[in-house]
């Protein structure tokens, strides 16, 4: 806490204040970590500590035998392989397809840059796992049905315009003067971009990956609608969810939320910077 | 940047586009085509079963009641983030971080969260019990208890979806310039005014971004009323998915794909005319 400077007689309304504050950051911050702690508890509990009553919210009787046990039910591994893979598709499409377009929305000037701004703000008015209805007639004629590559392809739509508009905001903070400078001592525009650019933006870029894999991650709806056998974790979970007992639901959970979270704490510094931009 | 090889940015977005086509456009053209057709033929078949079920009014009328509740909700619970953690010095980045860790979580997994604090054994009756408010187990998820289910639900959204209306709103405070506030604070004004007439009316694009985004995701809503409700609490999505998974119905399907659509369209249009952003400042 930062000590205030304040004279005598307001010490004490400024202090109140300064409690208030405090305290409501505190109670937002337990809004935030209450449940997920509780949850864990639940998937570490194992079936004892679902029928445990009343609970007590001490981490009694926990260990991680139910969710190992939960790990070797048959489908989880294969389905969080596959959300892995998924993700690791729509990161590389998203980065490959996405990043080229928001260098040339950063650098240049040309006809219909309008009207490819338009287009990508369009797709974040739509709902669009709902573009998965249609492609299931597609995917099956073309064999991307039930595949990874079909739902990683999906995902890609959701994180793509993403990408552009978050690798523009990138590309416009590597200051212009920098690349003139390596074109007149001779690099090529290609080099000019590899030497300088290129590590400048990596970092920011990095970020704009770890976004498009948690994107990847948490959708249920295409990923459930678009496989059947082949199913990522969220859309193995929901199918399974109304027959699996409670703990092991809790600990789906919990296996969705771990790896996100790492993810979200790794780019923690990009994440204002990148949606103060990309939300203008 | 003058460029006399101007097909260079072409080259750069054509890979998008042509992506954005296939598996955008595309696939929004025949949703809408699948809608108003019967084998292959203009219909409106599909929109009158869709009207006639059961679930339809339903899921229409729980689907605007959850957006309307949850909202607001978060855009003020997103304010309220924005104002305390602007007056923190140290400690600031723990904080920020901490609020925004349900950016990571999906609807599922959200769902799946308060689904461990609301089950009949779960936390809640168990503090309620404590207290000496319920005698025992209370079922507040069942289709018995409606008005319980909608308000685990909107609870479940708001915790995960106002991270990222908080990330919205403090990158729209981190740009208004501090000069603003200390002039008016010169000129006498108090906190509530300087709140309202200065950091609301310079934080409009980020409060517009914020509410199109959140709206039409709360449209979206389907897995954490999924993982908490099963099909007791019928919403669009849900509905979608269940006439094209169980029914095998694709055209009453994409009647529901489209209508959603055509809501957050609305919803967004109503946006951009009520609050007015300068031009410049959309990307």
């Amino acid at each position: 806490m930062s000590a205030t400077g304040n004279t005598a007689n307001t010490a004490g309304f400024v202090s109140s204040r300064r409690w208030l504050l405090w305290s409501g950051i505190v109670a937002l911050c337990a809004w935030v970590l209450v449940p997920i702690y509780l949850v864990a508890l639940g998937a570490l509990g194992g079936r004892q500590g679902v029928y445990q009553w009343p609970k007590t919210g001490l981490p009694t009787g926990i260990s991680l035998d139910p969710f190992i046990l939960f790990l070797k039910t048959e489908g989880v591994v294969q389905s969080f392989l596959n959300s892995l893979g998924a993700a690791g598709i729509t990161v590389a499409l998203s980065i490959l397809l996405g990043a080229p377009a928001g260098y040339a929305l950063a650098r240049y000037d040309f006809w219909g840059k309008d009207s490819y701004r338009l287009l990508v703000l369009l797709t974040r008015a739509f709902p669009l796992a709902i573009l998965a209805l249609p492609l299931t007639v597609s995917y099956i004629r073309l064999g991307l049905y039930d595949t990874i590559i079909g739902v990683g392809l999906i995902h890609t739509v959701l994180a793509l315009p993403f990408a552009a508009l978050v690798t523009q905001a990138i590309f416009l903070g590597v200051p212009k003067e920098l690349e003139e400078a390596a074109w007149v001592f001779g690099c090529t525009r290609v080099q000019a971009f590899l030497k300088i650019v290129a590590p400048l933006a990596l970092p920011g870029i990095v970020a704009t990956a770890v976004f498009a894999f948690v994107i990847s991650w948490n959708e249920v709806f295409a990923a459930s609608v678009l496989t059947v056998r082949n199913r990522t974790l969220t859309a193995y979970l929901l199918t399974v969810l109304s027959e699996s007992p409670m703990h092991y639901r809790f600990a789906g959970g919990l296996m969705l939320i771990l790896p996100s979270v790492v993810f979200i704490f790794a780019v923690r510094r990009y994440l204002f910077a990148i949606w103060g931009i990309s939300s203008k | 940047m003058a460029n006399k090889r101007s097909w260079i940015p072409y080259l750069l977005i054509l890979p998008s586009v042509a992506f954005l086509a296939l598996l955008f456009v595309v696939p929004l053209v025949q949703t809408i085509w699948l809608a108003v057709s019967e084998n292959g033929a203009p219909s409106l078949a599909n929109a009158q079963r869709m009207a006639s079920d059961i679930n339809f009014t339903r899921s229409v009328k729980n689907t605007f009641l959850l957006a309307i509740a949850v909202v607001p909700v978060q855009i003020a619970i997103a304010l309220a983030m924005g104002t305390m953690v602007s007056k923190v010095g140290p400690g600031r980045e723990t904080i920020l971080w901490i609020w925004t860790i349900p950016l990571g979580i999906s609807d599922l997994a959200a769902g799946l969260v308060w689904l461990s604090i609301l089950q009949n054994t779960g936390y809640l009756n168990s503090v309620l019990f404590g207290l000496g408010i319920i005698e025992q187990r209370t079922g507040w998820l069942s289709y018995q208890t409606p008005i319980a289910l909608f308000f685990a639900i909107a609870v479940a959204e708001i915790w995960r979806g106002t991270a990222i209306v908080m990330v919205i709103i403090v990158s729209g405070l981190n740009q208004v310039p501090k000069e603003f506030k200390e002039a008016a604070e010169i000129f006498g004004a108090g906190p509530r005014t300087r709140f309202l007439r200065i950091t609301l009316p310079l934080i409009r694009p980020a409060l517009q971004s914020a509410l199109i985004l959140r709206t039409v995701l709360a449209f979206e809503v389907f897995a954490v009323v999924y993982a908490l409700g099963g099909r007791n609490f019928p919403v669009l999505v849900g509905e979608a998915y269940t006439w094209q998974n169980q029914n095998q119905n694709y055209g009453v399907a994409a009647v529901y794909a489209v209508l959603i659509m055509m809501i957050s369209l609305a919803a967004t249009l109503i946006y951009l005319r009520v609050i007015k952003v300068d031009p410049e400042r959309l990307p």
